[in-house]
């Protein structure tokens, strides 16, 4: 892991190549993490290729809600030499969620980001091929987001009819002061 | 129907009395007795059920984690082939039971229909655990249950079922073979007639699910 001083020192590294990539830095619990701008990623990630984080060991999608910008997408980087990791996100609204793709540079991204896109619908600009993988082609909706209906059926059981409980709530209702939208 | 107890020691007698039968030398009432005491009358329909019931032909289909149940129905503990089910085949053509092991997501379910339509009559489906009968724990956006797109004879609850859970839901399947009780459930589910027929659709005026030769693909 960089250290807290190795991360300020990166940070400082990508502020001088670009002084508007890096939005923040957070040393939480001995892991290292760099915000960047949505539109950045693709240099930083071939920055830090730079600096022997030559492992792209997974791509996240992160719903924040309700905090804005909603959507997040998570890159977590590996030095295989130093043993070192850092974590670079970003977060992106939902009415633009347009973020350039890395998979022309790190090739495992490609089923990654798709599914992020499938799960969240972040758009990676630039993807050779950016279509659902794991929900059917004509599906509408980015269940992943929370602010998607769980869904499924309602079920009642013995102990809920023995109670009177409303048994439609939390699959097709939201659960009362939740907070969740519907 | 009647059934006629013999004596033991009539054994000898019956013997000398069939090796008669077979030169042709019984005549009148005793060949009348013999053939009494021998044939057992039964309809066709109930001869074949009889037979279906006891030789159901389950095709090798697993989904999920119910299957890894299901693979131990023919292993010794439980030994389906005791009841005649135990040949599992590998193609839905030459098997006439279903069973549904495991959940069914929504991208999954239009494949299993297919493959239950390429099943011939008279074919069966048994739902296996809870995610193919009320989705169970994941009863969430991406999984259908089985009622929803195919009809369902026998549901067998449990996550996953026992091996002897299923056995017994086989066995319920096979007396309601053997029963042909009318219970209209293929006539709720429009089940009737949607086999997958290769050929001219003109030939096929009542079929549903009717394939040009050169549609189909060979699956």
């Amino acid at each position: 892991m960089p250290d807290a001083t190795g991360l300020e020192l990166l940070a400082g590294e990508l502020r001088d190549a670009d002084p508007d990539c890096v939005l923040d830095t957070l040393y939480f619990r001995d892991k290292a993490r760099i915000a960047i701008a949505p539109d950045r990623a693709r240099d930083v990630l071939q920055f830090l290729r730079g600096k022997g984080f030559t492992f792209l060991a997974s791509v996240h999608g992160l719903d924040y809600y309700p905090e804005e910008p909603r959507l997040g997408v998570q890159y977590e980087l590996l030095n295989m030499r130093d043993v070192d990791r850092i974590t670079v996100t970003l977060r992106v609204p939902t009415d633009a969620p347009e973020v350039p793709s890395v998979t022309p540079d790190w090739p495992t991204a490609n089923h990654q980001e798709r599914e992020i896109f499938d799960m969240f619908g972040v758009v990676f600009t630039g993807h050779p091929d950016l279509r659902r993988i794991l929900m059917p082609e004509d599906y509408e909706g980015h269940p992943q987001r929370r602010d998607f209906p769980v869904g499924g059926e309602p079920v009642l059981f013995t102990h809920q009819q023995a109670h009177g409980v409303d048994y439609t709530v939390g699959v097709d209702r939201i659960h009362p002061g939740s907070g969740t939208p519907s | 129907m009647e059934v006629i107890r013999q004596d033991p020691a009539d054994f000898r007698a019956r013997g000398i009395r069939a090796r008669d039968a077979l030169r042709g030398d019984l005549e009148g009432a005793d060949l009348e007795k013999y053939v009494e005491e021998r044939v057992l009358t039964t309809t066709l329909d109930k001869a074949l059920n009889w037979a279906r019931g006891n030789a159901i032909f389950p095709a090798t289909f697993g989904l999920a984690c119910c299957a890894i149940e299901m693979m131990t129905l023919v292993a010794g503990h439980v030994d389906i082939a005791r009841f005649g089910a135990e040949a599992f085949r590998g193609s839905p053509r030459q098997s006439d039971l279903m069973i549904i092991s495991g959940r069914i997501s929504i991208k999954m379910a239009p494949i299993v229909r297919r493959i239950y339509d390429q099943m011939l009559e008279p074919k069966w489906a048994i739902a296996m655990g809870a995610c193919s009968s009320s989705m169970g724990v994941f009863n969430n956006y991406a999984i259908v249950p089985a009622d929803k797109f195919m009809p369902v004879d026998v549901h067998v609850p449990g996550c996953p079922p026992r091996p002897e859970a299923v056995m017994h839901g086989i066995l319920k399947l096979r007396q309601m073979i053997q029963d042909d009780p009318a219970m209209g459930w293929r006539d709720r589910y429009a089940a009737r007639g949607t086999e997958e027929v290769v050929g001219d659709p003109a030939a096929f005026p009542t079929a549903v699910n009717v394939l040009r030769p050169e549609e189909a693909d060979g699956a």
